[in-house]
């Protein structure tokens, strides 16, 4: 499983990384999707993969007996998912803003405050 | 109990959700923005005064045990960032009242800079990795939202790649935390070095080492990664410029310090040697780069660029001194740069425009207003006896001590240059005479309520420079005390983690 993982994450980066790269705003903001998604399956994969042992405590003992799922990478996954979504959703609208405002979906066209 | 280290975060947290209540009714936003501010200035006064009493000082957050929970920390350095952040918050907001339109004031200035506050003070008092991601991205989201208020056609163009350059950092940080996690095992920064104090050492840190040097790089806007730096800052109203060239570089700034201290301390010839050439190329790059504009807050901008290189460079030196110069740079850099902006806001309001070609004999007509530029611009550039000339001493007698001598004589030059843009703005702004269609922009006249307000941060600001200045040595005794706790990382452990589990 783990080295499905890891070529999936690694395309992932690798397209996310293409799409930032064209001129178009509305790629680079796609890019940046593709880009958060891949880090939360790295966050995921790092725990390591372990099937069917949901981290649960049996009645009467204080600790999860054996090997178990670690549960904290899924709750940052979860956090940074959040995140992700309403970081991502505020650069939709921005470019949605930018292009009634400057007109061009081009980033060549938008150099006026670089120099 | 120690409620001072959690107040910092909570009051402007209250103070934007307060803010929210009251979105229809401007004046009592603005009086909370006051309020709020203050408020977390005194606690933030608290919080240091205790820190500096009785050492490292640790909440553990719903009382879990450390590695468990989240602990809130506040160090020295933790604790005089947020004092800075409180003096900042508060100018700032005193300066909004004067200059922040109501068009942005009704799309929720306030209620942003209150958030953005607690973002700042949340990244400098944590002591979680994963929490610090957390503040950083809070802070960003409220940085992006004050950046495009107005939504002008430069503002547009600036934010979009503010958006896309932050993002991508903090999805460089984002992993660099996964992997760390998934090396470690556990997210607590204590707790984090001390275990990679016991690992051996397989390239795998230095690799982690460098993600985070990215990540944190990018946020910092350090060579060669500060490009979205100058091409935004001077797109919104001015009020947000002098927050964000105060506080967010610097939160960047602070997490290098704290990360390389405290948990990338094991391999300095490496990574500690990467970051010297970064601060080097940082100063020279960003001091050109000022040399070639003639806008009032694009040259401000680049210049932000070059002094973090100076801060990095306390850091990159990895020597006691060097760590003590780092502290008190940034301690008179944040103080000096907000009020640089601020002055530019000023000259905006009166003559309506921030070419330096289009402006001038401002001097005749506002004497004082001059004065109170010369002070942080001299400061800046490093004139005794202002603050920047002991920040700067400490950090280049750091560099000669350490035998650094390329770096020593990049950083004089590099002062030499920040002399140079500033007289450039002094004789262009408040020097020449007046060129002769400046006279003939209608700017609206300035009553004497708004030149208080506008002007009372500026001074407030410039005798903080002044009292940094004249009063060197309680204040680098700070920063001295600081750096202690910096260079010996086993006491932050102790501190969070408690005595029993230092040794392992």
């Amino acid at each position: 499983m783990e080295p499905l993982m890891a070529i999936t994450i690694g395309i992932l980066f690798a397209a996310a990384i293409y799409m930032m790269l064209r001129r178009s705003i509305v790629k680079l903001v796609i890019g940046l999707m593709l880009l958060s998604n891949a880090a939360n399956l790295l966050i995921f994969a790092t725990a390591g993969m372990i099937r069917g042992a949901p981290p649960l405590v049996p009645q009467g003992l204080s600790a999860p007996e054996g090997v178990v799922a670690d549960p904290l990478p899924q709750a940052l996954v979860l956090t940074a998912i959040v995140i992700a979504f309403g970081v991502l959703s505020f650069a939709v609208v921005l470019v949605r803003r930018a292009w009634e405002i400057v007109r061009a979906d081009d980033l060549d066209k938008m150099k006026d405050t670089d120099t | 109990m120690n409620p001072q280290i959690a107040l910092p975060i909570l009051i402007p947290l209250m103070a934007g959700a307060v803010s929210l209540v009251f979105w229809r009714s401007r004046s009592m936003q603005r009086f909370i923005a006051v309020a709020g501010t203050a408020s977390l200035l005194l606690t933030s006064l608290w919080l240091l005064v205790t820190v500096n009493r009785d050492g490292i000082l640790v909440m553990q957050m719903g009382d879990w045990p450390a590695p468990i929970g989240i602990s809130l920390v506040a160090d020295l350095l933790g604790a005089i960032m947020v004092v800075l952040t409180g003096i900042i918050g508060f100018a700032v907001a005193l300066f909004s009242l004067a200059t922040v339109g109501r068009g942005h004031e009704a799309y929720g200035y306030f209620p942003l800079m209150h958030l953005l506050l607690a973002g700042v003070a949340g990244a400098f008092l944590t002591g979680d990795i994963f929490n610090l991601y957390v503040w950083f991205e809070v802070m960003l989201v409220a940085s992006f939202a004050l950046l495009i208020l107005g939504s002008e056609k430069a503002q547009m163009e600036g934010a979009i790649k503010y958006v896309a350059l932050n993002l991508v950092s903090s999805v460089v940080f984002l992993v660099a935390v996964g992997l760390l996690y998934g090396m470690v095992g556990t997210l607590n920064m204590a707790d984090i070095a001390r275990r990679l104090a016991t690992r051996e050492d397989d390239g795998m840190v230095d690799v982690l080492a460098m993600m985070f040097m990215v990540a944190f790089g990018i946020k910092a806007a350090a060579f060669p990664l500060f490009f979205w730096l100058p091409a935004s800052y001077h797109t919104p109203p001015v009020a947000v410029s002098a927050l964000f060239a105060g506080l967010l570089t610097k939160v960047g700034v602070y997490a290098l310090f704290r990360v390389f201290t405290l948990i990338f301390h094991q391999n300095p010839g490496y990574t500690h040697e990467i970051l010297l050439w970064g601060a080097g190329l940082t100063m020279l790059s960003g001091v050109l780069g000022a040399a070639a504009q003639f806008e009032f807050r694009r040259i401000l901008s680049f210049h932000i660029v070059s002094q973090i290189g100076y801060m990095i460079l306390g850091l990159a030196l990895f020597t006691p001194l060097a760590i003590i110069g780092g502290v008190f740079y940034i301690m008179h850099h944040i103080i000096v740069k907000t009020n640089l902006f601020l002055v530019s806001g000023i000259v905006h309001r009166l003559r309506g425009t921030y070419q330096l070609k289009s402006l001038g004999g401002l001097y005749r007509s506002h004497p004082w207003l001059a004065v109170l530029f010369l002070i942080p611009a001299l400061s800046l550039a490093g004139m005794p006896p202002l603050s920047g000339f002991f920040a700067k001493f400490v950090v280049i007698r750091a560099a000669i001590e350490a035998e650094a001598y390329f770096v020593t004589f990049i950083a004089l030059l590099v002062g030499l240059l920040t002399l140079y843009s500033m007289i450039k703005i002094w004789a262009e702004v408040f020097w020449k005479s007046t060129p002769p269609e400046g006279d003939v922009d209608p700017y609206p006249a300035i009553n004497s309520r708004e030149m208080w307000l506008m002007s009372a941060p500026v001074v407030g600001l410039a005798l903080c420079t002044l009292f940094i200045g004249l009063n060197a040595q309680p204040i680098y005794a700070l920063a001295e005390a600081s750096a202690a706790q910096l260079m010996a990382p086993e006491r932050y452990i102790e501190a969070v983690l408690g005595a029993s589990e230092v040794t392992p």
